[in-house]
């Protein structure tokens, strides 16, 4: 049975509803990174439904996901890595206290 | 053979470098350099002596600089009077150095000692021989500063210290006035040499008499600072606070006496312009009647001597004044000779005593006996007793002063040469007759020292015969070859007025201090207010000190207090006064320029701070504008 | 070797320079370059003594490069019997001073980079032929004094050092009006000084610009009573940099009216040589009075400088040869004792840390050799005949006494005034009883003999036979005596 385009469409905008409403209010910075992942995974789902229904070349769907979610890792790594230093200096990851350069 | 010449001073001269540099190294050798170079040159000047006692005058030039073209030469002139007193200086000289062998003996300054007194017969020396007034004035100077080294030169006395300095200045001061008049000669008659100093070549300058005769009383002032003349006498009997050979070579038969010598040189110009005599004769009889005046109630031995050479250097300027020219410069010689006997007999006396105080001597002769005797055949010398040598120049000054006419002269100067006899015994007597009045451990002095005094006994009891009538005058016409105008003939009335003042002197001296002590308080209670002007100098140093000395002084710190505030005060306030004008600038700076300025940018500043809340620095919040502004461009796209 | 001049000139700037990259490790090595490049500088010095001709009144080795040809600038460089005596002096001076300065323990390297930075102004200062030149040179000599002053000096060093920068620059911003005028005045337009005196002025147009130059000189000698700038500056300046200051700043001021003023000028000078002869009295006889009351052994020192360099301006004001002689061998003679008589004020301050007259006393039997020396460069500036002083001051005043009599007279205070207050000074360092507190001064060392001893021959030497220098000066300043319209006999 296929899944129809839009329902995959609409799965994955809502995933991104999701993460853009984390990352836009939640305070705390592991969250906000959560959130990112949601979004771009709500990219990569879809990439891949356009890949396997519209695409020329179908593998050129699957590359970028995979590219996308490399980028996610690292991403995630470079900002776990800023939270624990963050950490260190401020004992504190909620974004609110965190002002140091605010005017 | 002239030449050769140059060699008299150089031998003291080397000497002085020398023990400069390794005197230290030496010690106690270092007295015979001094004195094989004083020896040294007197055997160099004894051929020229006798040269000029032949008739012949040396002289040689080289030159020393080009004063607006003409050359300026220095040199040597040997005449008569030179010769004379290179006589003196070389002879006098070198007993006095061996005499301080023994005086010196064992001072920590030994070899010091030795390098100044060489370096004083250098300089000596050389004012002697100079043919010109330049090199006269600097080998003038120079004495000055050896007095003023030896004077010193028991710098750690304070007083010493004093008198070394007062020594020098008071000096100076009769040299600046000698200084100009070298100017006036020189700019008058354009020369400076001493050969020219006479009537002939300055009589073609009759017309600037006024100024050449300026030029003669200024040059005058170097001999009234030098020679220690009223006013200027002040500095001399301090001059004792240096060792007593000090005192008998500089300060009583050579320095002291280059002032007698430099009017004997200008004696020339005195005659031509006569205008100037007077002043001369009057300073002259003046300083010797004041002197001795002084020198009758000194307690100090050494004073007494000071206070004597000042009056004895007064009876010569006298004499020179008194157109008297054979008459000072015969007392000049044989002064030389008895007073550094009396002053060399003092120094003994105080080696052997410790003491210099006449109140606490008394009835040495017995221990002292060739101190004792030389001491009095030097006083018989100078209180003009014949035939020894100071009856015979003083003799020849009382003529003079005799046939000048003013009578003043002749009565001042007899009654001085009373107090002269008088004083001197009264010296005589405290110090070396009478009862002990304390109890000394004297002693005799060594023979280094007994010698150079016998020596000197026989130069004081005979040096007075050249000029005797037995040999015919033979100094007067030596020294005076081309008289002017006066006849050397014995005036058997002065010479029997002035035995007797002598004698009488002596008389009353021996009087009061031998036979009947109890007088002299008595004199001094009766005749108070003498005495006490006496016994006091005639307030001399209070009166400078008091007027001349504390303007000088004064002047110096008033004129110090308005650079610091008035010449100062102006830069400072210049300075002050634009710090204050950049403190107004810098008002109108700050409130009108930088107001504008700063008027801009407060209202900049009320635009941003309501502007600036929209930067929250939340990302969070950036990135919902910025999904809000993608949303409305999305809308507003898909619109169309 | 050509251009002796500029290497004589630049040499200690190169060095200068080459000293701000010794390693910190080396800092020994610096005041070894600096002696090493200011005797050299002494050498090339007697160099140009055996090149130079006496008898030639021009200019002597002569360089002249065009430097900035738009506006005429050249770089010129020259010698004559002017400035002869100042190089040598100049040169002297700083390589003793330089070794004089081996006391300075901090910020070394500055030191010595401003010091050889100090002796290339100077240098040039003499040396410049071009009104332009003399400009700059004069006023590089300003700023490395003022920082010499302002960190190595002593209490007051900041008050001094800016009291020194601001008169100066004051008298030398009037120069340069002078000079600007002078070189718009006539087409073509030019800086060369030796060109400039070939030309004619109206007398209202030289008059202002000699007064213009008047000041920018007079603060430099100083004058009296531009005089106020001296004590202080010498008072705080580190001990080398007095030397330099007393022993060759001051002669730049005499050395301009005899360079610029009097050549260019000379109806001016003419002029307002009475003012000017007024002035050096007043000088001589208030500086002397001053000097009297000073209880700081370097003010009285300052003072009496002000004193002799009054006797400089009297020579100069005379117009006669002898008063030109007199006063171009007292700039050298004072140089040379005053700026030995500051290097015993530094050894003595390097001992007792102290420069208050009252309280020493009875050094004589401390310090033998000190006070030998002391005594002998006292005499030598209170004109002891056999001295050099004598001799320049002699000089002076027999140049005078034609012109201005009374003056003359007057003037005599100072001698009498110079016999006491250094007699007063050296009864009450070196003579009376010895103060305890002074018992362990140590006498004066090898390096500090090393300094003063070459100052003592130049003053024995000319004081004998002074016709040894006067034979360098004569003939160039007779030909400026001819130029002022002066007769020579």
């Amino acid at each position: 049975m296929l899944i129809p385009l839009q329902h995959i469409l609409i799965f994955a905008a809502g995933l991104f509803a999701i993460g853009l409403y984390g990352a836009l209010v939640r305070r705390n910075v592991i969250g906000i990174l959560i959130s990112i992942e949601l979004i771009l995974n709500a990219v990569n789902v879809n990439l891949i439904a356009f890949s396997r229904t519209t695409a020329l070349n179908p593998v050129t769907g699957q590359v970028f996901a995979v590219i996308v979610i490399t980028l996610a890792a690292v991403g995630a790594t470079v900002g776990l890595a800023i939270v624990l230093a963050l950490y260190r200096v401020r004992r504190t990851i909620y974004t609110d206290e965190v002002n140091l350069l605010k005017w | 053979m002239v030449n050769l010449a140059y060699f008299i001073p150089l031998f003291p001269l080397a000497s002085f470098v020398f023990l400069i540099f390794y005197g230290k190294r030496l010690g106690p050798k270092s007295a015979k350099v001094a004195i094989g170079a004083s020896l040294a040159a007197l055997v160099t000047s004894l051929p020229f002596v006798i040269g000029t006692l032949r008739g012949a005058v040396f002289q040689s030039q080289f030159e020393w600089l080009r004063l607006g073209g003409a050359p300026l030469r220095f040199g040597i002139l040997i005449d008569p009077l030179s010769a004379m007193m290179l006589f003196v200086v070389t002879v006098v000289g070198t007993l006095i150095i061996i005499y301080s062998v023994g005086y010196m003996h064992e001072d920590p300054g030994f070899s010091r000692f030795f390098a100044y007194l060489s370096l004083f017969m250098f300089s000596m020396l050389t004012l002697v021989l100079a043919d010109n007034l330049v090199l006269l004035y600097i080998s003038w100077e120079l004495v000055g500063l050896c007095s003023y080294f030896l004077i010193g030169f028991w710098f750690e006395k304070d007083s010493a210290a004093q008198a070394s300095k007062k020594a020098f200045i008071t000096t100076r001061i009769g040299d600046v006035g000698f200084f100009l008049g070298i100017l006036l000669l020189y700019f008058t008659t354009g020369s400076v040499r001493l050969v020219d100093l006479n009537p002939e070549f300055l009589g073609t300058f009759a017309g600037q008499s006024q100024i050449l005769t300026l030029a003669a009383l200024l040059i005058f002032c170097g001999a009234i600072g030098k020679s220690a003349q009223f006013p200027l006498h002040v500095w001399l009997p301090d001059a004792m606070e240096g060792p007593t050979p000090v005192s008998a070579l500089i300060h009583a038969a050579t320095m002291v006496a280059a002032g007698v010598y430099l009017v004997a040189r200008s004696f020339g110009m005195l005659v031509t312009f006569p205008d100037a005599l007077p002043v001369v004769a009057s300073i002259g009889t003046f300083t010797a009647f004041l002197a001795a005046f002084i020198a009758l109630t000194q307690t100090d031995i050494k004073r007494v001597l000071a206070y004597s050479t000042i009056s004895q250097l007064g009876f010569m300027i006298a004499a020179l004044g008194l157109k008297g020219y054979s008459a000072g410069t015969f007392h000049l010689m044989t002064h030389a000779f008895f007073k550094a006997l009396l002053f060399l007999g003092a120094g003994s006396v105080i080696h052997g005593t410790g003491t210099q105080d006449l109140r606490e001597m008394g009835g040495l002769w017995k221990k002292m006996p060739h101190t004792t005797w030389t001491f009095v055949i030097a006083s018989l010398a100078i209180a003009g007793v014949p035939p020894f040598s100071g009856f015979w120049s003083k003799d020849e000054i009382l003529v003079a002063a005799f046939n000048a006419g003013n009578p003043i002269f002749y009565y001042t100067l007899t009654v001085t040469a009373t107090m002269t006899a008088f004083y001197m015994f009264r010296l005589v007597f405290l110090t070396f007759f009478g009862k002990p009045r304390k109890e000394l451990h004297v002693h005799e002095s060594p023979a280094v020292m007994t010698t150079p005094l016998w020596l000197l006994a026989l130069g004081s009891a005979v040096m007075g015969l050249p000029g005797s009538p037995w040999m015919h005058h033979a100094f007067q016409t030596f020294i005076e070859p081309h008289a002017h105008g006066v006849e050397h003939t014995a005036n058997p009335l002065v010479m029997q007025i002035s035995v007797a003042c002598g004698g009488g002197g002596i008389l009353l001296a021996g009087l009061i201090y031998l036979l009947f002590p109890a007088l002299a308080p008595f004199f001094g209670r009766i005749l108070k207010p003498l005495y006490l002007a006496s016994s006091r100098k005639f307030w001399f140093d209070e009166l400078y000190q008091a007027t001349v000395i504390r303007a000088w002084y004064g002047l110096g710190g008033l004129l110090n207090r308005f650079d610091q505030s008035v010449i100062d005060g102006a830069v400072n306030g210049t300075g002050l006064n634009t710090l204050r004008l950049s403190d107004l600038k810098n008002w109108v700076d700050i409130h009108i320029v930088d107001g504008l300025v700063n008027g801009v940018g407060a209202v900049i500043r009320g635009f941003s701070s309501v502007l600036r809340r929209l930067q929250t620095g939340l990302v969070q919040n950036y990135m919902f504008v910025l999904f809000a502004g993608v949303l409305l461009i999305l809308f507003f796209e898909l619109n169309q | 070797m050509s251009h002796l001049l500029s290497w004589i000139v630049f040499s200690p700037l190169v060095a200068g320079l080459g000293i701000l990259f010794v390693p910190k490790s080396k800092m020994d090595w610096v005041k070894w370059i600096a002696t090493g490049v200011t005797g050299f500088g002494f050498f090339l010095g007697l160099l140009v003594w055996a090149q130079f001709n006496p008898l030639d009144t021009g200019v002597q080795l002569l360089e002249d490069h065009a430097w900035i040809p738009q506006i005429g600038v050249h770089y010129t460089l020259g010698l004559d019997g002017i400035n002869f005596p100042m190089v040598i002096l100049t040169l002297l001076l700083s390589f003793l001073a330089c070794i004089g300065s081996f006391g300075i323990q901090e910020r070394e390297k500055e030191y010595y980079f401003l010091y050889l930075l100090l002796t290339t102004g100077m240098l040039g200062t003499f040396l410049a032929l071009d009104l332009f030149l003399f400009y700059i040179f004069w006023e590089v000599v300003l700023v490395p004094m003022y920082f010499l002053i302002g960190i190595w000096g002593g209490p007051r060093k900041e008050y001094a050092a800016i009291k020194f920068f601001l008169y100066t620059l004051a008298g030398s911003l009037f120069m340069l009006l002078g000079i600007l005028a002078l070189y718009f005045f006539e087409a073509p337009h030019t800086f060369n000084m030796l060109e400039l005196g070939t030309r004619t002025y109206p007398l209202f147009f030289q008059q202002v610009i000699f007064l213009a130059f008047f000041f920018g000189f007079a603060i430099k000698v100083p004058v009296w009573p531009f005089h106020t700038w001296l004590p202080d500056a010498h008072v705080e300046a580190p001990t080398p940099i007095s030397v330099l200051l007393a022993g060759v700043l001051l002669k730049m001021g005499t050395y301009g009216f005899f360079r610029v003023s009097y050549p260019i000028l000379p109806e001016a000078a003419q002029w307002f040589r009475p003012a000017m002869a007024v002035l050096a009295v007043i000088g001589i006889v208030y500086g002397g009075f001053v000097a009297l009351a000073q209880q700081d052994f370097k003010k009285m020192v300052a003072y009496s400088s002000v004193s002799h360099m009054g006797f400089v301006l009297l020579g100069l004001a005379a117009f006669t040869r002898d008063g030109f002689n007199g006063a171009m061998l007292q700039m050298f003679n004072h140089g040379v004792i005053t700026g030995g008589l500051f290097l015993l004020v530094g050894v003595l301050y390097d001992r007792a840390h102290t420069r208050d007259l009252n309280v020493f006393g009875g050094l004589g039997a401390r310090m033998s050799v000190y006070s030998g020396i002391l005594i002998f460069f006292s005499l030598a500036s209170l004109g002891l005949p056999g001295l050099s002083g004598f001799v320049s001051e002699f000089l002076c005043l027999l140049g005078t006494f034609p012109v201005y009599r009374t003056l003359t007279i007057l003037s005599l205070t100072g001698i009498i005034l110079a016999a006491t207050y250094l007699l007063l000074m050296i009864q009450r360092v070196l003579l009376g009883p010895v103060n305890p507190k002074w018992e362990k001064l140590a006498d004066i060392d090898r390096r500090e003999l090393f300094t003063l001893v070459p100052l003592m021959i130049p003053i024995l030497v000319v004081g004998i036979y002074p016709k040894l220098i006067l034979h360098y000066l004569t003939p160039s300043l007779s030909a400026l005596l001819t130029k002022l319209g002066v007769l020579i006999p």
